[in-house]
């Protein structure tokens, strides 16, 4: 979707602040909020790209106006709500009217196996590539409504296929039915004059994954 | 709200411990999802308080300094760092969490520099948590289009001969920037490489440096 999340090149945010001996977390509730996000990773209800998704459908001017734990928040209430894993009513009220349908829980001895073994997003199906190392290929211009990784500042531009990491899950499709349509990813790379101009230093280069579904021939 | 809470709100917040302040806005909605979740069976606190902990004790740069140390010292160790990086990094211990990894190196000729545009991507494995810096909005609308602006303002001028890369982490796959190890630490041991390797060096938007007094 184009959304404010999706912010390569665009200006007026104002210059990169950087907090000297920063701690890990700023406030007590940034630590529970992303200590349950993981948690409920245990019961596999939903995926990272529907979570991602749910994160950019965030009210454009709240989004630029909260952090990144309040987007953490937003995104693990509305899956909640959406996998119809509470209801809005407990949500709103903090109570449970009954407990949830799950096999089990994640127990602190679980930390290890569950970091370990989360869902990898490359796969083994045996798909053809379309492209290989050193093809031109363009960015398609397209614009879809749901989730997507191709950044707008790459749409329509002109890149190189800088190395194929074999197939992977396709997020695009991944986080709106679920469906993980196998295809290669790849590192594009896009010389900064073709994205930004001729005001771009000349040997500069930004370098993009991209999938199969994402690009044309040159 | 308790009469122990309204008491609260009559002293000076700032000399209040963070537990007795009153909450604001999400701290509020964290405390009542987590009763919720918690009553609800989908989570148990013991294991929140192990997955906080594991990411502010365990997790951190000091991981990925590590692994970048033992590439300089090792010529075999850094091939397989640059080609089969997942397994070169679980070598150490270190997992991805399901994410695939990339290193890409700095030379003298090149720059690498990470960002994510479209999220907060970053390698928790061998970095831990990202800095509130890396997944502002400044960062991620720059990185891209004015990277050498960027590097500039964080204390560092990129020579024009030399070509910056920015890698956007727009699929499941984690970038680590190996950087160039300072030629004033030959001989050095891994150990003491270790010591230097910044977390900022490590996403591409500084160089080791030796600190002061430190030189042989």
């Amino acid at each position: 979707m184009n959304g404010v999340h999706d912010m390569g090149g665009m200006h007026g945010m104002g210059p990169v602040v950087v907090e000297p001996n920063e701690p890990v977390f700023h406030a007590a509730w940034e630590k529970r909020v992303f200590s349950l996000r993981l948690a409920c990773i245990y019961h596999r209800l939903w995926n990272g790209n529907m979570n991602r998704h749910a994160v950019e459908r965030m009210p454009p001017a709240d989004y630029l106006t909260s952090t990144y734990y309040e987007h953490v928040l937003y995104g693990l209430e509305t899956m909640l709500v959406e996998q119809a894993v509470v209801t809005p009513q407990e949500l709103e009220s903090g109570r449970a009217a009954g407990k949830a349908n799950v096999a089990g829980v994640l127990k602190a001895d679980g930390l290890d196996t569950l970091l370990r073994n989360r869902v990898r997003a490359r796969l083994d199906d045996d798909v053809p590539a379309r492209f290989k190392s050193g093809d031109h290929v363009v960015a398609r211009n397209q614009h879809p409504a749901g989730h997507t990784r191709l950044p707008r500042y790459a749409r329509g531009r002109q890149g190189v296929i800088d190395r194929d990491f074999g197939v992977y899950v396709f997020p695009d499709t991944s986080a709106m039915t679920r469906d993980p349509k196998p295809q290669h990813l790849y590192t594009v790379r896009f010389a900064a004059r073709e994205l930004w101009g001729a005001g771009a230093a000349a040997r500069d280069a930004v370098y993009v994954n991209l999938w199969d579904d994402h690009l044309d021939p040159a | 709200m308790s009469d122990h809470d309204h008491h609260h709100h009559d002293h000076d917040h700032d000399h209040l411990s963070e537990h007795e302040r009153p909450l604001s806005g999400p701290a509020l909605r964290v405390k009542a999802l987590e009763s919720l979740l918690t009553e609800k069976g989908l989570v148990d606190p013991q294991a929140l308080d192990t997955i906080i902990e594991t990411f502010e004790t365990k997790v951190g740069p000091r991981n990925g300094a590590r692994v970048v140390a033992r590439a300089w010292v090792d010529p075999a160790y850094k091939q397989r760092l640059l080609t089969d990086t997942r397994a070169a990094i679980a070598e150490f211990g270190f997992f991805g969490y399901g994410e695939d990894m990339v290193v890409v190196e700095n030379t003298p000729q090149v720059r690498n520099l990470i960002v994510c545009t479209l999220c907060s991507c970053y390698p928790w494995s061998v970095l831990g948590l990202p800095p509130v810096w890396y997944k502002s909005a400044p960062y991620r609308a720059r990185a891209v289009i004015d990277p050498r602006g960027v590097l500039n303002e964080l204390g560092e001028t990129v020579p024009a001969d030399i070509e910056v890369r920015v890698w956007d982490s727009t699929a499941e796959l984690r970038y680590l920037v190996l950087p160039e190890r300072p030629p004033q630490t030959a001989g050095w041991s891994e150990e003491q490489l270790a010591e230097i390797v910044t977390r900022d060096a490590m996403i591409g938007v500084a160089p080791v440096r030796v600190p002061a007094g430190n030189g042989r």
